[in-house]
């Protein structure tokens, strides 16, 4: 079965599965951050999410940051999968796994992964709240930049 | 012809994924134009836009085949 390391999955992700893709006898530490979907947004109480992307698109993005952790640190093994439909809460949205020889470059590099994650990747929620539905995405806080401009965000 | 994506509430707005339109060898600003002409509804101004899964600026052609798509703000992760 051939493990992709990049993928867009609209069922439960395999955490386990992750890890082992980016294992190598070089590794000597191996970072795995698991995103999860949030009851309580301050005092907003979401029910469920929805996630939808457009998928071939992101898989490319997934790739071009890659590309950019490799010129930063090129010890690095990386693997990232997103999910997408309906899920509940405490359910897994995104795994992204790094390898690399020393601790430190394992941890900076997944923080980089999901920081860009949440800039250039097509990926959109939805929340469901008691009350109503609404996608998330400030249209002035919240524009993809392909370059990477920062942004704020609650988090 | 071109084919045009829209996601999140841009396709709730649309009632579909996607649309072909003879909008070949025009650039991203006019094909938005266009479509805030047919579809009132539309709001198109502030948001970005990939043409084959790459992100595009307002003056990129869009070409005959080409698929051009609506990113609006994202919120993956």
């Amino acid at each position: 079965m051939q493990h992709n390391k990049f993928e867009i999955v609209d069922e439960a992700i395999d955490v386990e599965q992750m890890r082992q893709k980016v294992m190598s006898r070089n590794a000597g530490a191996l970072t795995l951050f698991i995103g999860t979907v949030r009851e309580m947004t301050k005092s907003k109480k979401t029910l469920s999410l929805q996630y939808e992307a457009y998928a071939p698109m992101a898989v490319k993005m997934f790739e071009q940051i890659e590309q950019e952790i490799l010129v930063k640190w090129p010890d690095v093994l990386l693997a990232i999968t997103h999910r997408v439909g309906h899920l509940a809460i405490s359910d897994i949205a995104v795994v992204i796994a790094v390898s690399s020889p020393h601790r430190k470059v394992a941890y900076e590099a997944n923080e980089f992964a999901i920081e860009r994650i949440k800039q250039i990747v097509p990926i959109w929620k939805k929340e469901y709240w008691e009350d109503g539905t609404a996608w998330i995405g400030d249209q002035l806080e919240n524009i993809p930049y392909p370059q990477g401009k920062p942004k704020r965000e609650e988090e | 012809m071109i084919e045009i994506f829209f996601f999140a509430h841009l396709q709730e707005v649309m009632g579909k994924q996607k649309l072909s339109a003879p909008l070949a060898n025009q650039c991203v600003a006019d094909v938005k134009k266009w479509l805030m002409i047919e579809y009132p509804l539309m709001s198109l101004a502030q948001v970005m836009s990939a043409v084959n899964e790459e992100f595009a600026t307002d003056d990129t052609i869009v070409k005959e085949g080409d698929t051009i798509a609506f990113i609006p703000p994202i919120s993956g992760g």
